[in-house]
This record gives structure tokens, sequence and C-alpha cells, in this order.
């Protein structure tokens, strides 16, 4: 099965290709929506079969390496069309194609009788195709293209509604903030070629070959400026501070593409690449400190501003960041395993939530539009009481809330909880892992009240539309809700591939299936903290628990708040408001972040732009060209009177000139 | 036989006379007739040079400019009347749209 793995991109490219040129022509929105789907459900089933492949093989034989040609070669440097199994990236391939493929459905339910159906799912395609090549690509290069490749396509998803002047300015927000991360990230490619090159003799950007020749890293030092550049590009990406403004904006784009690329993959293409290098990022320190700082205060920062919102896909958004933030302060306590395994759980739970929350929308612009109502149909104030009209998305999205919340038994429970653990015990950080954990801890009772406030305002309570719009709700077909229960049954169940050695202890011996699937990935890192004396002292079980404990408790706390002040007590929340005006405002507004990168960059660089355009480029460089011509112009007024346009003047001239020349050859 | 000189004596006159004719006729016509004077006073010296010398390349010559001078008759005289049609005149004078 492995040397098929070339097939896993090549599908969907396909699709591309025929949607692409012949979309247009199809018109038959289920004949174009069944290719690109069938293209990514082949995919799927390929990657189904490298899994069970992979686990069919001892521990470290879970490698493959298959390079279809080389790409090109300029001197030292070499990149291959190649692609790498191993565990890590036959998980990333499920969750991409398994994900992608239930979207894929979902996509043609939701996108019915839109404009450009045929345009939308060649996008899709060509987004899958990209985000493949990124987490199955052999070497940096490679990478890169799915890199930009995804960038690409959700600059064209998000603006895909382009007569909106909303949709325009959010991709083009989106295409710029992930090129500064771009920069970052071929700086990174750059640095590290150089340096392993110019002093070990050892030019390759290959990952299995970086990582066998890890040990030729120093720790810190260069390693940490590498490693830095690369988080850059991470942060961009995959929408840390202080590159995530653009996430909540991409919210324009439809909603299963918020979904696929801006919740479940593209943004988690950053937390691949640090997984992918972990041998680097070990060994710096300081890049680990960083990631999980930055990790730590955007899932604090993003949950805040959840609180607030009142667009149900806004809330989702900021949840998406928030939850990035977590993954991000797994990696940077050197915790790989458990970020790339909240990753996955992630990927089920909030896709989930963004395809209900689409659902939702669906029946909503529907019912109001039977209302002959203006009012926004994303807007959670204009929702209750769903639950009675649609009760398998309001299921399904209980779920997937319950899994986000992080309450026992539920996937995101599982990967939420090692992350907080390992923040709390690693052996990096010393006395900052305490504020680690309170920031994660915080988060997570923030995340429990906003996400169950979403629930209560939508799905509960009274309905805010009249008796005639209300009545016009009804649940959305099946190819909709279909994929609902599928990620919503994985939401539930999916944690239990994960289970910490606590209570895989108490329940006789059930080992952490994820860990040990992983455990070669990280092998490298692993080893290294062992030499490195980083091995961390014994944590007591007693410990574990009590964290374990606090956490359900802050979750659980977050969930009874939502519940007294959007159940119990609705006015509740307009006094709180009235009491607190400045606080209210400044988290309704996202504390301003816009508005301060606004005032401190972006205008300042308009200004700029506008003094090189009327200064420089008007002035200068005009100023140069026009003052070229003027000089020709004025000789040539003095020249030009000597064509008067009477050709016996010319032909004197002639004659005049050839006497010229003989008398200078005759006399010479 | 005359000597080469008398033929080359004879050529510069004939050709002298058509660049004063060129220069100073003002009816296109005349003018052009000139061109076909100077043309004529090359050939002539051509053919002279190439009994002197006993080399045929020179009359081979005379054959190019004796076609390149029909080619330019047809041309000329097409330009000449479509002149005519616009102007009604081929005087050398009026075809001045090139001036300032």
């Amino acid at each position: 099965m492995f040397e098929y793995v070339w097939l896993i991109p090549l599908f969907p490219l396909v699709g591309v290709v025929i949607n692409g040129l012949f979309g247009k022509s199809i018109k038959n929105e289920k004949v174009i929506g069944g290719i690109a789907s069938l293209a990514v459900f082949c995919s799927f089933m390929v990657s189904c079969g490298i899994l069970f492949q992979l686990l069919s093989l001892p521990g470290e034989e879970r490698v493959f390496e298959k390079t279809i040609f080389t790409w090109m070669q300029v001197g030292q440097f070499k990149a291959d069309i190649g692609f790498l199994i191993d565990p890590l990236s036959a998980m990333m391939l499920m969750v991409v194609t398994g994900v992608g493929f239930l979207i894929h459905l979902y996509s043609i339910g939701y996108m019915h009788g839109e404009e450009g159906f045929y345009r939308y799912f060649t996008y899709l395609n060509l987004f899958t195709f990209s985000m493949l090549l990124l987490v199955s690509g052999n070497n940096l290069m490679l990478m890169f293209v799915g890199w930009e490749g995804v960038g690409l396509c959700s600059y064209l998803l998000i603006g895909y509604y382009f007569h909106k002047k909303s949709a325009c300015d959010a991709g083009k927000k989106a295409f710029v903030m992930n090129r500064i991360g771009d920069f970052g990230f071929l700086l990174g490619v750059f640095t590290l070629f150089w340096y392993l090159g110019g002093t070990h003799n050892v030019w390759t950007i290959n990952f299995r070959e970086l990582a066998a020749n890890a040990n030729l890293l120093p720790v810190g030092g260069v390693v940490t400026a590498i490693t830095l550049f690369f988080f850059l590009g991470a942060t961009g990406k995959s929408a840390q501070i202080p590159l995530y403004t653009w996430l909540p904006d991409a919210m324009e784009g439809p909603t299963p593409v918020s979904a696929l690329i801006h919740a479940a993959t593209m943004v988690t293409a950053g937390v691949y690449m640090i997984a992918r290098m972990n041998f680097m990022f070990i060994k710096s320190p300081t890049t680990l400190l960083v990631i999980a700082c930055v990790g730590a205060a955007t899932a604090l920062f993003a949950a805040t501003i959840g609180t607030a919102q009142n667009d149900i896909k806004r809330v989702l958004a900021y949840s998406t960041v928030s939850q990035l933030g977590y993954m991000f302060l797994a990696m940077g306590v050197g915790a790989f395993g458990a970020g790339v395994f909240h990753l996955m759980t992630h990927a089920f739970f909030k896709a989930c939530l963004f395809l209900g929350s689409g659902s939702v929308i669906h029946a909503m612009h529907h019912a109001l539009h039977h209302d002959h109502s203006e009012a926004d149909p994303q807007d959670m104030r204009n929702m209750g009481g769903l639950r009675k009209k649609m009760p398998v998305t309001f299921w399904t999205f209980l779920i997937a809330t319950i899994a986000i919340a992080g309450i026992p038994g539920f996937a995101g429970f599982f990967s939420k909880d090692e992350i907080l653990w390992q923040a709390f015990s690693n052996p990096h950080h010393g006395s900052a892992n305490i504020l680690l954990w309170s920031a994660g801890a915080i988060a997570a009772g923030l995340t429990a009240f906003y996400m169950f406030r979403l629930v209560f305002m939508t799905f509960f309570g009274e309905t805010r539309l009249t008796a005639k719009g209300f009545g016009a709700l009804h649940e959305s077909p099946f190819v909709i809700i279909f994929p609902l229960m599928v990620l919503a049954a994985l939401s539930a169940v999916g944690g239990w591939i994960g289970v910490p050695p606590v209570i895989g202890h108490l329940l006789g011996g059930f080992p952490n299936y994820f860990e040990g699937f992983m455990e070669p990935v990280f092998a490298y890192s692993t080893e290294y903290m062992k030499s490195a004396g980083l091995a961390g002292e014994h944590q007591s079980i007693a410990m574990e628990w009590g964290l374990m404990g606090v956490s359900v408790l802050i979750a659980c706390g977050g969930i009874a708040l939502a519940w007294a002040l959007y159940i119990v007590a609705p006015a509740a929340p307009a006094s709180f408001v009235a009491r607190f005006p400045v606080l209210h405002r400044a988290v309704y507004n996202k504390w301003y972040v816009d508005e301060i990168y606004d005032f401190m960059i972006v205008n300042p660089f308009k200004a700029f732009s506008n003094f090189l355009w009327k200064g420089f480029d008007v002035v200068i460089v005009d100023g140069i060209v026009n003052g070229v011509a003027k000089v020709v112009m004025g000789f040539s007024g003095v020249l030009r009177h000597v064509q008067t346009g009477f050709v016996h003047n010319y032909a004197f001239t002639m004659v005049l000139g050839v006497v010229v020349i003989v008398s200078v050859y005759l006399f010479r | 036989m005359l000597a080469l000189n008398n033929y080359l004596i004879l050529s510069a006159v004939i050709f002298s006379i058509g660049t004063i004719g060129v220069l100073v006729r003002r009816n296109a016509i005349v003018v052009f007739m000139c061109v076909e004077l100077m043309l004529n006073a090359v050939n002539l010296t051509f053919i002279a040079f190439s009994k002197y010398l006993g080399n045929i390349d020179g009359q081979i010559f005379v054959f190019f400019v004796m076609t390149v001078a029909a080619a330019e008759a047809a041309v000329g005289l097409a330009l000449m009347i479509a002149f005519y049609n616009n102007r009604e005149s081929i005087d050398v004078e009026d075809i001045n749209l090139m001036k300032l």
C-alpha cells in the first residue's frame, strides 16, 4: 500500500482539473459535488490502507519514504517530489481526508443553488491537494509548496463571495498576514540549509536526513534563530499572537470552508510543522519558552474575546484561535504527542461545531427570509429555542460542545487535560510552569462558558423569531446532518485512543494507543531530554488527579455560570454590561487589537506608501522620466527644422552626402 | 574602338544632368525621368568596365539595375496617380505633408 502514497494527493488534483476545466459546462450540481467528494473519498481509502499497513508493522519500522522524481537540483541544493509516511503523517492524512470528505459531502447540501458552485468545489479540492502535499511531503520545499497552496486556497475561499467588500478585505487580510509568516518560514529553511551545509557539510532539506543529523545541531544559538523563524511561520498560518487577527475575519467565507480550512486542517499546519521538526525545537529552550508563552497567551486572550461576541461563527473563530493556543502550549512544553492529539480531537469537535453552526445559519436564513426580515441570520440574538425544530443539529452540537468544554469521557477532555498536565509538570520552564498551567486552566473555564453561552442562546430559551418564521424553521437535509452525526460520534469517543496512564491504570491497564503510536516520531526528542537531564522529577499521581479535578471543576463552573446567566436569569448579562460598560466594550471590540494594529502598523504603512507615491514616485521617478523626455524634446525642437518637407531639399542633402563620401574616398 | 575614358566622361555627363534635373525640376514625372537617366548613366559605366576588364559581372549587374528601375517605375507611377487623385497636382513642392 505504501507504494501508492502518491495517489493520495493525486485524486483531489484530478478533481481540480475536471471541475476547474469542465465544471462550468457540467452545470449539474450533483455531478460536480460528486466528483469532488469522490476524489477525496478515494484519497481517504488509500490513507486508511496506509494506516492499517503501518499498524501491522512493529513500531520502529513504521517509516517509509517514496521518491517520485527529483524536482530541482541547483549546486548542493536538491529537492525531490517525494512522500514520507510515518505515524504523524498517517494521522494527518486520515484527519485531512476523513474530515475533508465529510465536509465535501456537507458542502453539496450547504452550497446548493449558490452561484459558482463548480468554482467552490474546484477550490476545495485544490485545498485538499495542497494540504495533503503539506502533510505528506518528505522535504521542507515540498512542505512549503503545500504551505503556500493552502494559503492561496484560503484566500480564494474567504473571498468566495467576492461581490461583498468585507469578504474581499478579509481575504486580503488573511493573505497578507500569512505572507508575514511565510517569510519567517522561508528564512528558517534558508538558515537551516545554510548552517548545516556551511558548517557541517550536510546539504539537505529532507526531513529524515535532517532528523538523522540532529546531533549536529547545537543547543540554543543558531538553532534558536532557526526555530524562531519557523515559529513565526507557524503564528501566521495557525493564527497565534501576534498574527491571529485574520482568522476571525476569515469567517466571511462559506461555513464549510470555515470548518475545513479555518478550524480542522489548514490552521493546524503550524502545529504539524513543529511536530515534524520536534528534534530541532527541543534543542532550543528559548524557543520552547516563547512558543509556550505565545500559546498560553493566545489561548487565554482569544477565549476572553469569545465570551462577548454575538455572531455565532465569530465565537467559534475565537474558540479556534484559543484551541490552537493550547496546541502551541503543548508544543512549547515539549509535549508534542499531546499537542498532535489535541489537533486531532479538535479537528473532530470543531468541524462538528462549525458544520452545526452552518446548519443553524442555513435554517435561520430560511426562516428570516420567510419573515421578510432583514436581520442577520448569524446573530445569536435572533435565535433561541432551535432545539425543538432542529433536534439532530442540536444533539450533535451539544456533544461537540461538551467535548470542547472538557467534560470527562469526551474527546476534548483527554487531550486538553494531557496538555494542562504537561504544562504543569514539564521539566523545561521551571517556575513559569504554574503560570502556563493557570492560563490554560482559566482559558478552559472561559471555553466552557462561551461555548455553553452559545448553545443556550441558540438552542434554548424562547425563540426571538415571529411565530410564522419559527414555523418555517426545519431540520437540514440528510446530506448536511450525516457529517454532523459522524463527527459528533468521533467527538464523543475519539478521545479514548489517548487515555492518560493514570486513568488507564484505573481501568485495568487501558493503554494510551495514541501516545504509543506517535512515539517513534518523537523518539529523538525523548532521548535528547533523557541525555540532557531533562527527564523531570517524578510527579505524584495524587497531584495529577488533583489537577484533573481542578480543571474539570473549572469547566463545570463555566457551564454553570453560562446556565445561570443565560437560562436562569436572562436579564443578568444586560445588567452586567450596564455595570461594567468599559470592560464590555473592550471585550466586545476584541480588545481593540485590530484598531491598535491599524494605528501602529497599517496606517503608518499607508502613510509611508502615500509618501512613496506622492513624494518619491511622482516627484522623483516620474520627474526623471519626464525630464529625460523634455531634454529630448528640446533638442529635437531645434533639429526638426532640418526636416522641411520639401523633396528637393532631401534630394539635395542626399547628393551632397554622396559627394562628401566619394570625396573622402578619392582625396584621402 | 573608343578608349574607356570616353565612355566614362559621357556617363559622368549624363549622371550630372540627371542629378541636376532631380534637384531643380518640380514636375514629379520629370524628376522621375531624371532618376532613370542617372541609373542608365551608371549602367553605361558598368558595361564599359565590363568590356574593358573582360569580365561579365558588370553586365549581369546591369540586368539587376534594369529590373529595379522597372519596379521603381511601376511603384513610382502608381504613387504619382494616387497623389494626383488627392491633390490634382504632381508638383513635388506640393508633397509637403511631413513638414512642420
